[in-house]
């Protein structure tokens, strides 16, 4: 009888198992691989990707952008917009409405006041928040009820997305971070390195700059989802090692931002465990020209900021001779490929935004050496050319560790070099370069070098927070902790001021002029950014992980709930 | 048989007949000749720029032109080579010389004078217990950039690794100085030498220092391959020389994502490491054998 009954149950649960399919935690483990580390798991006080990849697995916005660019509701209900009464007639509020039970991963509900803590967390006037270009414009932020949040914009708001919308804007336990507002913000370490959230996924284990364990998330507010148990987000090492381990030996089944030559790539998918996809969407791979003096003679505290012009970069005569002497589409052959194009725009896409214009893409040596011989540098003996004052032109050209990077350092020191301009290259550990770290003189936002290049792009479809983070008050300094994006030190006023338009402008038509303008004003007619190349998104995924989408417009690990194994 | 009993016999030329007869050092010598040779007269006679990006030559297999091939931005396989070598022979000399002065300094004061020997020897043993890379990466990154302001990223560069590698690796020729030193101070030469009234700076000149050269020699020959090595290995890491500065471990660091489409490339620079310690370590190995009287003759 016993042994009847065991057979039935075990009959039984072979019929159950296609169902249980869908239950959280049965298809094990994933492993992913960044290699760069993440070393902070909140994005308020990193820019880098790395580190909003990560933390998006824990911690969940209001409201995410999918592959093509929608909205779509994460923790609230809907996407409050003018036709669901969301957003006010005056553009000047959005309400929010949280989902109701939802539940942070220690299993106190989410409420409306970790939200309005969110935003006084970033807009905190003592805390150098990394994102706070998302909170541009905002009066206020009120918890109606438990559930319904609105915010108040000092003028009327006609993209008022920015705040608790996409990777860069998720929302923070107030129990979790109310100790660590404004200047405290980065002595949080245990909040910093394990925030508690709502997403598909709890940190069990972080190594800085290293391992990151993570577990399904028990209160996640689907109860199928995640099909994972366990995850580990592997940091560091290099892009080909990175590549290599999900497309040839199959260790991995994810690969970030695989910046690899692309003969490389195409040699390694022949390894047939994983595939490598791309999806171009706003990431530029560019030249930030440094506007100050990151002169090591200047004190500590000055070097890099508005109080020491830079003596020749700040002439627009010869930034315009540098992007001339650069041949992109060589640039795109030789490091891209398919997963690249040649762009003059620090907006490539969406395409209402595309400025057109294309005289950059063209190399012209020898119109790049007129304009600076028209300019009054004359060339020296040795063929390197010097200010009128006898500063001697010399540029310090810093990038991340990187094959494709070093590359094109060695392509553009030689363009340079025939237009006078002496260039001594330098390439910095990405995790180091891009690691944020304030009291490190190696970060991309400490800027000690004259030019310096990397890739960056904006969340979402609206171009508007990535605007408005050029503007002269987001300038890294060190009274901001050295945050802030506006990476070139840009101080145009006119700049500015557009930008407050912007924030004014509900029609989308005038809104691309808008964009297209500003766009011009930093790149095409200044030159303080010089756009390189139009990124693809390049990620391996193995054949075994199924579920996955590539996302351009979000973090690329957005929908992690619904990845699965593929048996 | 005659001759040697009547004529005095040269001492170096016994030392060349010793060296002379174990075959690998006297390979190794010309190996290393050879190659020294090539790397610092070779660019006169090649002479293309190694950092000139010659697009429309790209990967590139070896030919008449290029009779390395070129790497993936079309840069001379064979110029980059060789100014590679040009450095990484330059860092092994200069940090072996470094090393060895500082080495046979402590060594030589240790065992000569008593009251030094116990500060000496425990510092030398601090030293020995630092682990190496990571205290080269502390260097690199606090010295780089103040000594790249004040002799160029290049001279700054080489000056810092040099100097990192001179400074961490003295230690073990300190210690055998100093037990040579302290065999020798007991020898009755010394003791008649003292009781003439030798004062103690013409001693260790004139009779110490001449009988300690074996192993000093030694451990240069060592040290060079030691100090090629961890050039490479800090290049290798891309902590080294500015990315556009080719040195044998950058090259090897380049050519690793070519590896399975141009092996070749990754091939030269690990020959050209591995030939250069290996004939070095072979010449050390018959220097010690000829310098050495008690092993000399036999």
């Amino acid at each position: 009888m016993k042994l009847k009954t065991l057979m039935l149950g075990a009959v039984a649960a072979a019929a159950m198992a296609p169902a249980a399919f869908a239950e959280r935690g049965s298809d094990g483990h994933v492993n992913v691989i960044y290699w760069q580390a993440p070393s902070i798991l909140n994005p308020y006080l990193s820019g880098g990707t790395k580190d909003l990849d990560a933390s998006a697995l824990v911690i969940e916005p209001l409201g995410r952008y999918d592959q093509d660019g929608t909205m779509i509701p994460y923790l609230a209900e809907t996407i409050p917009t003018l036709d669901n009464g969301g957003v006010s007639a005056d553009l000047k509020t959005i309400t929010w409405k949280l989902k109701s039970g939802l539940l942070w991963s220690d299993g106190s509900p989410v409420t409306s006041a970790d939200v309005v803590f969110t935003g006084e967390y970033c807009m905190h006037p003592e805390g150098g928040c990394a994102q706070l270009a998302k909170f541009e414009g905002v009066e206020k932020i009120e918890a109606v009820d438990d559930l319904t949040i609105k915010v108040s914009f000092k003028e009327a708001k006609p993209n008022p997305y920015g705040p608790f919308m996409g990777a860069q804007a998720p929302i923070i336990q107030k129990a979790q971070f109310a100790e660590c507002l404004g200047a405290k913000a980065p002595e949080c370490t245990t909040a910093n390195f394990g925030p508690i959230g709502t997403g598909a996924f709890r940190v069990t284990d972080f190594r800085p700059n290293d391992v990151i364990s993570y577990e399904a998330n028990p209160n996640y507010r689907d109860a199928s989802k995640p099909a994972f148990a366990t995850m580990t987000l592997k940091g560091g090492g290099d892009a080909t090692a990175a590549a290599r381990s999900v497309m040839e030996t199959g260790e991995f089944d994810l690969a970030w931002n695989l910046q690899l030559a692309p003969d490389v790539l195409a040699n390694m998918a022949k390894g047939g465990k994983g595939e490598a996809r791309s999806g171009f969407g706003s990431l530029v791979e560019r030249i930030m020209v440094n506007m100050t003096n990151a002169d090591p003679s200047l004190p500590e505290g000055e070097r890099s900021t508005a109080k020491h012009p830079h003596p020749f970069l700040s002439d627009a005569n010869v930034r315009k001779a540098m992007s001339m002497a650069i041949d992109r589409p060589l640039l795109v052959e030789i490091g891209y490929g398919q997963a690249g194009r040649p762009t003059c725009d620090l907006v490539p896409a969406p395409a209402i935004y595309i400025s057109g214009r294309t005289e950059c893409m063209t190399q012209d040596i020898a119109g790049a050496n007129k304009i600076l011989d028209d300019a009054g540098y004359a060339r020296g003996s040795d063929g390197i050319r010097s200010t009128k004052e006898g500063v001697r032109m010399k540029v310090l050209y810093q990038t991340s560790t990187n094959a494709v990077r070093q590359d094109f350092q060695a392509l553009i020191k030689q363009w340079w070099e025939e237009i006078g301009i002496e260039v001594e290259l330098r390439n910095i550990s990405a995790s180091v370069f891009f690691g944020g770290d304030p009291g490190s003189p190696d970060t991309f936002q400490k800027f000690y070098a004259d030019v310096q290049m990397y890739a960056n792009n904006f969340d979402g479809t609206d171009p508007e927070a990535y605007m408005a983070a050029q503007t002269c008050d987001k300038a890294p300094r060190p009274e901001s902790q050295w945050q802030g994006e506006n990476i070139s030190r840009i101080c145009i006023p006119e700049y500015d001021a557009k930008v407050a338009e912007l924030g004014k402008t509900g029609d989308l038509a005038q809104r691309a002029e808008l964009v297209k303008e500003l766009n011009n004003m930093v790149t095409n007619d200044s030159h303080m950014i010089i756009p390189l190349v139009d990124r693809g998104r390049v990620t391996g995924v193995s054949n075994t992980l199924g579920g996955y989408i590539l996302n351009t417009w979000d973090s690329e690990l957005w929908n992690a709930a619904d990845w699965y194994r593929i048996k | 048989m005659t001759d040697a009993s009547s004529a005095p016999r040269n001492q170096w030329l016994d030392v060349w007949l010793q060296f002379k007869s174990h075959k690998g050092a006297l390979v190794g010598g010309i190996v290393f000749a050879l190659i020294v040779l090539t790397v610092f007269v070779g660019p006169w006679i090649w002479t293309i720029d190694p950092t000139h990006v010659e697009i429309r030559a790209r990967n590139k297999p070896p030919s008449l032109s290029y009779p390395f091939g070129t790497d993936q931005l079309g840069r001379d396989m064979l110029a980059r080579m060789m100014a590679g070598g040009r450095v990484s022979i330059s860092v092994g000399l200069t940090a072996m010389a470094l090393a060895i002065t500082l080495g046979s300094s402590v060594g030589l004061l240790a065992g000569y004078f008593k009251r030094l020997d116990w500060p000496l020897m425990r510092l030398t043993e601090v030293f020995q217990s630092l682990p190496l890379l990571p205290l080269l990466l502390v260097m690199v990154t606090l010295f780089r950039e103040p000594l790249a302001g004040a002799f160029g990223p290049e001279k700054g560069t080489f000056i810092l690794i040099v100097g990192a590698i001179g400074v961490t690796s003295w230690m073990a020729t300190a210690r055998i100085v100093r037990g040579s030193v302290l065999a020798l101070k007991e020898r009755e030469f010394v003791l008649a030498a003292r009781s003439i009234g030798t004062s103690d700076h013409k001693m260790i000149l004139r009779h110490i220092l001449p009988n300690v050269v074996s192993p000093i020699m030694v451990s240069a020959t060592l040290g060079i391959a030691a100090a090629i090595i961890t050039e490479s290995a800090l290049s290798f890491l891309g902590l080294g020389f500015p990315p556009d500065f080719p040195t044998w471990g950058r090259l090897l660091y380049d050519a690793v994502d070519y590896m399975q489409q141009y092996p070749s490339r990754v091939m030269w620079p690990g020959i050209a490491i591995s030939l250069t310690v290996l004939s070095v370590n072979y010449l050390g190995d018959g220097l010690r054998d000829a310098l050495d009287p008690r092993i000399r003759g036999r």
